[in-house]
């Protein structure tokens, strides 16, 4: 425990050391703050027209701002997973720093861990950024907290199961390019799975669409809390970091 | 070298460090090594005080004691001027030494260092020999090198491995005994009038109580330049002098002509090999 909290720190370190961090940070609040204002000023339009028509319903924040946003934060967060996992192990195997955790009293899954758990960190950071647009809403408007962070936790989930395969992917190679690019595409296809199955619901395409990153998530952007979607992803997390400390072994016996 | 490490797993046989076997024991094995890998394992976005806090926490120090045994190290690694820049602007002599503090910081019982000197300047050579050399009192040195003459320097122990196969373990001195078993001797004859005839000396020394072989190396400006090699532990030395000086000849010099460590190198080795020394 002590050691996973060693190397977590070490590599938020090394995060913000770099302009990775930074570069994250910005792009994602530079690109949510451009989908909130859109969303904002056509809903803002939108209930004045409302209003002038005459239509007493009131309009909802929750399901016309903060839903379609939050998927879009997901739909950005697949974009910047990449960009903040494929170092994790590329580098350290690059620059033969690798050599000095494998030599140190330190199990294998401590080092995987930490680093996942750094890697978590600093999204949850990026992720942070949008709040600051969501609570403007809050000061102004009366959304429902609960789905909000339910939304949330949807997206910590999602992030940190995209964070651990990207992990996993990172451990493979020794070239973070090559890393970053194969994250980028095995998130997207995880994406587009639910393509597949979306006029389609035979027991194969139910497979497909359980396997999807995307379909657990929008249950849980509607604020839908369901045991089926956090098994889900915690399987996948597990999955993905075991199958990291595997390859980790197996560096030994190849090299 | 990275069998001993816990880096990679034994192919053939079996590997053990103060008693526990690399594959069983694993954590033992790793909390008593020190490991310098052939470039220093260093991060380069890290001050060297803060890479050197890690590593220590790393290898099992309580955070109580950190500061003290990272000052400790620093200290003996001359590396206080470097202490709170970045490791990726220091130079290579710098960041070897970093390696070696890291490798030292939790006071192992065994210190692996893969060509600790290469790529550097004499000076900086020089400096790092002298460090092992302190660190040799308290810890076991194993160090790979390619430079045979570090290892006349500073090993006691040499081990010769050629494509994984143990060809050598001795001392170097040794290792120098054994391979030679005859002495070998190079002398220079002169003479004050004029040069000396080479049969003529030639003869003379093959006469010599205990020589087996005579050459003629060199002549030049009055000066012969010869190679003497004795029987099987034949002390010739006294006798050869006796033997110029009586026929009325210069004896310019006479040395023992040993054979380098490198000579013995090429005769225990192929075309392709590597060499490991110990010190202790």
């Amino acid at each position: 425990m002590r050691n996973t909290l060693l190397i977590c720190k070490k590599e938020l370190k090394s995060y913000f050391a770099s302009p990775i961090a930074y570069a994250v940070m910005a792009l994602f609040g530079l690109i949510f703050g451009f989908g909130f204002f859109t969303a904002t000023r056509d809903f803002v339009r939108f209930s004045f027209q409302a209003q002038m028509m005459g239509q007493q319903q009131p309009m909802n924040v929750n399901d016309q701002i903060i839903r379609p946003l939050l998927g879009f934060a997901s739909t950005i967060a697949l974009f910047l997973v990449p960009m903040i996992s494929m170092r994790l192990l590329a580098e350290e195997k690059r620059t033969g720093t690798i050599e000095l955790l494998m030599t140190s009293p330190i199990r294998d899954i401590e080092i995987i861990l930490g680093k996942w758990l750094g890697a978590v960190i600093l999204y949850l950071c990026v992720l942070g950024m949008s709040m600051l647009n969501v609570a403007m809403l809050f000061a102004w408007g009366k959304p429902d907290l609960k789905p909000v962070l339910v939304a949330y936790l949807g997206l910590i989930l999602q992030g940190a199961t995209l964070l651990a395969i990207g992990t996993f992917i990172s451990t493979t190679t020794r070239n973070q390019i090559v890393a970053g690019g194969v994250t980028f595409f095995v998130c997207l296809l995880l994406w587009l799975l639910s393509w597949f199955t979306a006029f389609d619901s035979g027991p194969f395409s139910q497979v497909v669409n359980y396997l999807s990153i995307v379909t657990h998530f929008e249950n849980l952007s509607k604020g839908v809390l369901s045991t089926k979607d956090v098994v889900f992803y915690f399987s996948m997390i597990f999955f993905s970091l075991f199958i990291t400390s595997r390859a980790m072994e197996s560096l030994r016996w190849r090299s | 070298m990275r069998v001993l490490t816990c880096f990679l797993p034994p192919s053939a046989g079996k590997a053990s460090i103060a008693g526990f076997d690399v594959l069983e024991h694993p954590m033992e094995v790793k909390k008593r090594i020190g490991y310098l890998p052939e470039t220093p394992p260093v991060y380069p976005e890290m001050e060297v005080i803060e890479y050197l806090t890690f590593v220590g926490q790393l290898k099992g120090i309580s955070s109580a004691d950190i500061k003290r045994k990272a000052d400790e190290v620093i200290g003996r690694c001359s590396l206080g001027d470097v202490r709170a820049k970045l490791i990726g602007k220091l130079s290579k002599g710098y960041r070897q030494r970093v390696g070696i503090a890291q490798a030292i910081i939790h006071n192992p019982d065994v210190l692996i260092l893969d060509e600790p000197t290469s790529g550097l300047d004499p000076k900086q050579i020089i400096e790092i020999r002298e460090l092992l050399r302190q660190l040799a009192g308290d810890h076991t040195i194993i160090l790979s090198t390619h430079i045979l003459s570090e290892v006349e320097h500073s090993c006691e122990r040499v081990i010769i491995i050629s494509q994984g196969k143990l060809v050598a373990q001795d001392s170097v001195a040794n290792l120098t005994n054994r391979l030679r078993g005859s002495e070998a001797v190079s002398l220079e004859v002169g003479s004050a009038d004029g040069r000396p005839d080479p049969t003529e000396v030639q003869v003379r020394l093959e006469q010599v109580n205990g020589v087996s072989r005579v050459m003629m190396k060199e002549s030049k400006d009055g000066r012969l330049i010869f190679e003497v090699e004795s029987l099987q532990g034949r002390q010739i030395r006294a006798d050869l002098a006796r033997s110029v000086v009586n026929a009325g000849w210069n004896l310019n010099e006479l040395h023992a002509a040993g054979l380098s460590l490198e000579d013995i190198f090429l005769q225990l080795t192929t075309a392709e090999s590597k060499s490991e020394g110990g010190q202790k």
